[in-house]
């Protein structure tokens, strides 16, 4: 059979699939009478409230949501099965696709999950500058969240509101790495270049009046009478029916369970930080966008003592320059010695090579358990990369919170789950 | 009726259609403009000095565009919606006094108003808004779209729930003034208070439905982008949608226009005093008449600055509490407003 001809018969079984779906045993007769009979609207995948190109397919009642049909792979682009073909240290560029609101802790992830597949330690001043980063990109998610989420409830001045200060982020990250947006900073055995004193100062200057730009997004809507009554009671979902779903992250803290990986399995340092997982025990919009409001002002807690950690310790290397088998050299010392010139040739060209396993690495990514599982058959590229990706498990209770919602609901809903469909389509 | 009559009635017709033309055009700028500095942004500043031909250079961009219609769509109410929208919104302004008598031809008083003594004046205003939702309605029902359709039907249940409460919120100041006329009822604030203080509740009953009957924030439902697209105007491009947008803005000011006669005394200066002993002019000279206009025109724009104000601030209802609003708290409310109205007015005569 010819690609195409596939292709089109893919695409039948796919709507036939989504059409069973849409009826039931009442909606069998739909386009005899239309009068009798619900409306089928289709949102996205191009629609302004979807994050991306989500498809979601709404039965309507008036406006009140019978059914909701998320269909998601609209923007899948084969991430999992490119790894396979690529060695590990060509993969992490492509991390900066998945979620990429927030690709500074996607980096950091699989950079974390090929060290521990392959064994390599991470100098101590990496780490720190690891979650420094992480917890910056966590702020620069949960203000686009907010922001977002303000958004399709129709208030408009918040997002460009929280833009202003993620554009300043952008600003700082660009000084930390290079790029504003695709940042690709972290690397096998730690992350590519120091931070200069002066942006490490700019920082600091950007999270001290982070306080007051916030204070005045939470004065606009947080107890405005018209977005409470938008947010809250929509959308709901019960904790046990969120962990059966395998939600995580603020869509999970916002059931009321208090699940962080940085407190419950703590990875890098944050063991050594105080910091407190918010939890809201409505399971509501609002209660999901109240714990991403308040988890960026945890987050700047967390900045402000890496920062001061960072401060007070020497300028150490930040790359490991112990495991010269896995870890790519210095330019400078590539360009001068024989040894690193043979080790930086074999680990562009073959890989980092971890032994024969599986191993799967989770951060607490900005939307939730962000996972890789790595099954390495010895060679340079991993044999199988599967990318447990936060987004596309949280949009699964998508169908559970809009079903017996409003139509402007879904669009609120959508926005409280805060999905990345670059993330979720993978 | 005269030649006279009639030439001078086709000049104010002119005056007042390009009036509001260039005020709906400008409008836009001023939102624009507004909304950049609500949100921290510049706004348009390249057409011309600080942005002023932006709003040429929009409508012409409009009038260029392609007119697109959609192959199932009803092309007679296609095409008629932005009329029935726009007409209405230009037929309002015949109502409105926007100024005192002016010039004075063949012993025959003008001012810058079409027919401003029509003796069911607030009426007619009402009746007008009334047709205007035929507009909205008709362009979500013939695009043939799901998206449109819903905004056309959201927006025909707003209108009329709001319609209620807008009626009665202006029975207070009929009462007070004992007229429908609008000249009746500037004439009995220029000499004592403005309605506003006499009528605050009914003032901002009527602020929160004149928002629910423009479609504007927190109403704009029919329009309501991230759920609906683009609502009722979904389907429409080029001038007809340029035509609808501008009924919008047209609208907007017809309301503040309205809101400005029927509780900040219309063309009246300096409230609780009287003008002419203030200022030293003598009643209805050509000066007095003229800073009247400027301060009607003044207490319009101000308004139209709180609607812009109030839609980059607030969030969008949904559906079912604008119907709570509206039936179970604006209703209500003013009902409860013409009965104590009705009351003192009783004790007091």
């Amino acid at each position: 059979m010819s690609g195409s001809a596939t292709l089109e018969r893919v695409e039948k079984l796919r709507q036939s699939k989504i059409l069973r779906e849409v009826q039931d045993k009442d909606t069998v007769a739909m386009f005899e009478d239309p009068l009798e009979n619900d409306m089928i609207l289709n949102m996205g995948p191009q629609h302004p409230a979807t994050h991306g190109v989500l498809r979601v397919l709404l039965r309507l009642d008036g406006e009140t949501v019978v059914k909701c049909i998320p269909e998601l792979g609209y923007l899948h682009r084969g991430f999992e099965k490119i790894a396979e073909n690529s060695t590990y240290h060509e993969f992490i560029p492509h991390t900066d696709r998945l979620d990429y609101i927030s690709p500074l802790s996607n980096n950091v992830a699989i950079c974390m999950a090929i060290e521990k597949a392959a064994g390599i330690s991470v100098p101590e001043r990496a780490v720190w500058i690891r979650m420094l980063v992480c917890e910056l990109a966590r702020i620069s998610s949960h203000l686009l969240a907010m922001g977002a989420t303000s958004m399709d409830v129709g208030a408009m001045t918040v997002f460009l509101w929280t833009f202003t200060e993620r554009e300043k982020q952008y600003d700082l990250f660009e000084r930390i790495c290079g790029a504003r947006f695709t940042t690709s900073y972290a690397r096998i055995g730690g992350v590519a270049n120091d931070i200069a004193d002066d942006v490490m100062r700019d920082i600091r200057v950007w999270l001290n009046q982070l306080p007051e730009r916030m204070s005045e997004v939470e004065r606009l809507v947080n107890r405005n009478r018209i977005f409470v009554d938008r947010m809250a009671g929509t959308g709901y979902i019960p904790a046990e029916k969120a962990i059966a779903l395998g939600l995580t992250g603020s869509t999970l803290r916002g059931s009321g369970v208090a699940r962080d990986l940085r407190r419950d399995e703590p990875y890098m340092f944050y063991d050594q930080v105080e910091f407190d997982v918010i939890t809201r025990n409505d399971g509501d919009c609002y209660s999901r966008y109240i714990v991403r409001n308040l988890e960026i002002w945890e987050s700047m807690k967390i900045c402000h003592q890496c920062l001061d950690k960072l401060e007070a310790m020497p300028r150490t290397p930040v790359l490991s320059d112990t495991q010269p088998q896995s870890v790519v050299s210095r330019k400078a010392e590539i360009y001068t010695k024989m040894e690193d010139l043979i080790n930086d040739f074999m680990i562009i060209n073959f890989g980092t090579m971890p032994p024969k396993g599986e191993t799967y690495t989770a951060i607490e990514s900005p939307k939730g358990e962000l996972g890789f599982f790595i099954v390495s058959d010895g060679t340079g590229q991993p044999w199988k990369l599967k990318i447990r990706s936060p987004s596309s498990s949280n949009l699964q209770a998508l169908k559970y919170m809009a079903e017996g919602s409003m139509v402007s609901d879904v669009v609120a809903i959508i926005g409280s789950i805060d999905p990345v469909m670059g993330e979720a389509d993978k | 009726m005269s030649l006279t009559n009639l030439i001078v009635i086709l000049v104010q017709a002119g005056i007042l259609v390009n009036m509001m033309l260039m005020a709906a055009a400008y409008m836009v700028l001023a939102e624009r403009k507004i909304a950049a500095w609500i949100q921290n942004r510049v706004g348009p500043n390249r057409v011309g000095p600080w942005g002023l031909f932006q709003s040429f250079a929009d409508v012409f961009k409009l009038y260029i565009k392609e007119d697109i219609v959609p192959a199932a769509a009803d092309y007679k109410f296609h095409a008629l919606a932005p009329v029935i929208a726009i007409g209405v919104a230009v037929t309002t302004y015949a109502i409105i006094p926007f100024s005192g008598p002016l010039i004075e031809l063949d012993g025959v008083k003008y001012g810058l108003a079409m027919a401003p003594n029509m003796n069911i004046g607030i009426l007619a205003v009402l009746a007008m808004t009334s047709v205007g939702v035929y507009g909205v309605a008709l362009a979500g029902w013939s695009s043939n779209n799901k998206y449109s359709l819903m905004g056309g039907l959201r927006s025909a249940a707003q209108m009329i729930s709001y319609e209620l409460s807008m009626g009665l919120a202006i029975i207070g100041v009929v009462l007070i003034a004992g007229s429908l006329n609008l000249i009746d009822i500037i004439q009995a604030q220029t000499d004592g208070m403005w309605f506003i203080f006499l009528q605050p509740v009914g003032f901002i009953l009527f602020l929160i439905t004149a928002l629910a009957e423009t479609n504007r924030a927190p109403f704009d439902l029919p329009e309501a982008e991230p759920e609906l697209v683009g609502g009722y105007h979904t389907e429409y491009s080029g001038m007809k949608f340029g035509l609808l947008y501008l009924a919008e803005y047209a609208n907007i000011l017809a309301s503040s226009a309205i809101m400005a006669t029927l509780f900040l005394g219309g063309w009246d200066i300096i409230p609780f005093l009287d003008d002419s002993t203030v200022l030293g002019l003598a009643p209805f000279s050509l000066p007095l008449v003229i800073l009247g206009h400027m301060a009607f025109l003044g207490k319009a724009f101000a308004l139209v600055f709180v609607f812009i104000w109030i839609r980059w601030s607030l969030p969008r209802f949904r559906y079912d509490q604008l119907m709570n609003l509206g039936w179970k708290v604006l209703l209500p409310i003013s009902l409860v407003n013409i009965i104590v109205t009705g009351l003192v007015i009783l004790f007091l005569q």
